[in-house]
């Protein structure tokens, strides 16, 4: 029997994903990040997995976001393409070294992952057990060409050569939100020379500091070299803004919209709104070529808004509905 | 001896002058030798008073703006995370000003070196911790990339 790893990708596509098709042919694509479950119980993956199906392209698999222990990215992946849900493995240079990488994305290949992001990750100090060892051995970077030589090379960072390479789409991420401004565009341009083929951005809650990190990315010609989807998402209320910008790494949000929710009478509405009319905003600017929508532990409220969002109907990905 | 950071042009003409300097005894210059006896404990002493080195033996500091990028908590050598406070500090160290962010303003006064910090750089031989990184200038060890790695050029990035 041909395994699917060995059956050549369709004419001008890298890794034959749905979310590399849905961009090729320029159509506004939409990710949306699941909440990896502390269980060992698949039941608990596939409950959030179902209500993000009918509403995204593909679904990121957190690889312990914000140094949190959760159930493992691979693991979520292995047990979404089982499925037939597509999803974005995510993986973070924090935890592991380069040897154990390299064969985790084999592996992951090898279970149909088709799409892959390369993080360097949270600092260990970020999350619940600070005590633990941080690795690093590479950098974002590093590991987006590490996963680029294998697909495209054949072979592992020795040059030893593969049998079958991992036929992935590669995926990296962007702050646009943090400091220092100049540089990240430049930053964005190396992730694009180290093998980036599509952008996650951090939360958006600044309009104006997305625009003119747009502006020079267009600038620099990046917005046609790569797929930059914005990351977006709802809060909760006035308290959860305040909690998440002093306490998550890397997110900005504006003292204007902490007042707004604070003002509301109804936060979580005003919540959702505001996520709302940040996704239509967001898709206004030129080089945007779709959101990465995120909400802790709120999968139904990242359906919601990206229906609100009016970004469907969209092809339901994963199993048949009975 | 941190102030002389604030002075890249300086640094990065004061490197030119030691690779010009050593150059002539690169013979001598081996590792295991009274040569790595010497300048250990030297680039140690020296390094570490100016940038605070960490002696990764693979020293990229011209391609960082003159700022030690090993003293990254997540040992970064291709430019800052995501993570960076709004005050431009550091995730980990909320204390210290992010490297990259410093990096980013002295390569701004770098006219030699400073367009290297766009360069992405290879994944660091960690087995050349604890050695100098003089001598594994003029040994080669220090640009010895894994067999497998491949140049910014030769990865064909299709859109």
């Amino acid at each position: 029997m041909k395994s699917e790893a060995s059956t050549p990708a369709p004419r001008g596509l890298v890794s034959g994903s749905r979310l590399e098709r849905v961009l090729k042919s320029g159509r506004f694509a939409v990710t949306a990040e699941l909440n990896p479950p502390d269980s060992a119980d698949p039941q608990a993956v596939y409950e959030r997995a179902l209500v993000l199906s009918t509403v995204c392209d593909a679904i990121n698999a957190t690889d312990a976001s914000g140094a949190n222990c959760h159930m493992s990215s691979v693991g979520i992946c292995a047990l979404l393409t089982r499925a037939g849900y597509e999803p974005v493995y995510q993986m973070s240079c924090r935890d592991r070294n380069r040897i154990a990488m390299q064969g985790d994305l084999l592996g992951a290949a090898a279970m149909g992952v088709k799409n892959v992001l390369c993080l360097t990750g949270d600092g260990v100090q970020a999350g619940d057990q600070p005590e633990a060892k941080p690795v690093f051995d590479l950098d974002s970077l590093t590991l987006l060409r590490t996963v680029r030589i294998m697909r495209d090379h054949g072979q592992f960072l020795s040059g030893r050569k593969l049998d079958v390479p991992p036929r992935v789409f590669v995926g990296a991420a962007e702050n646009p939100f943090a400091p220092p401004y100049e540089f990240r565009p430049h930053r964005l341009l190396k992730k694009w020379q180290a093998g980036a083929e599509f952008i996650q951005t951090q939360y958006c809650f600044d309009i104006p500091l997305l625009q003119a990190f747009m502006q020079r990315v267009r600038d620099l010609g990046l917005h046609e070299k790569l797929f930059i989807l914005v990351g977006v998402g709802p809060l909760r209320s006035a308290k959860i803004a305040e909690w998440m910008r002093t306490n998550v790494p890397g997110v900005h949000i504006p003292d204007a919209v902490v007042e707004r929710l604070k003002g509301a009478k109804k936060q979580q509405l005003e919540g959702k709104r505001l996520g709302v009319e940040i996704i239509q905003q967001v898709r206004e600017i030129p080089g945007v070529a779709g959101v990465h929508v995120m909400a802790y532990r709120q999968e139904e409220l990242v359906a919601e808004i990206i229906e609100e969002a009016g970004l469907l109907p969209r092809r339901p990905i994963g199993p048949p509905a009975e | 001896m941190r102030w002389l950071q604030n002075y890249p042009h300086f640094l990065e003409l004061a490197y030119d002058f030691t690779i010009q300097a050593l150059r002539p005894f690169r013979r001598w210059l081996k590792p295991g030798g009274w040569a790595e006896r010497v300048f250990v404990p030297a680039e140690h002493t020296g390094k570490g008073l100016i940038f605070n080195c960490q002696m990764c033996g693979q020293c990229v500091l011209h391609s960082t703006g003159m700022t030690c990028p090993m003293n990254c908590p997540k040992n970064l050598r291709n430019g800052p995370c995501g993570g960076v406070r709004q005050n431009g500090h550091c995730e980990v160290k909320p204390e210290m000003r992010c490297v990259w962010a410093q990096a980013w303003e002295r390569s701004r006064h770098m006219p030699t070196y400073g367009h290297e910090l766009f360069n992405v750089l290879p994944p660091v031989n960690r087995s050349l911790q604890g050695t100098s990184a003089w001598i594994n200038d003029f040994t080669g060890a220090a640009q010895q990339n894994p067999a497998g790695w491949v140049a910014a050029s030769d990865i064909q990035v299709v859109p």
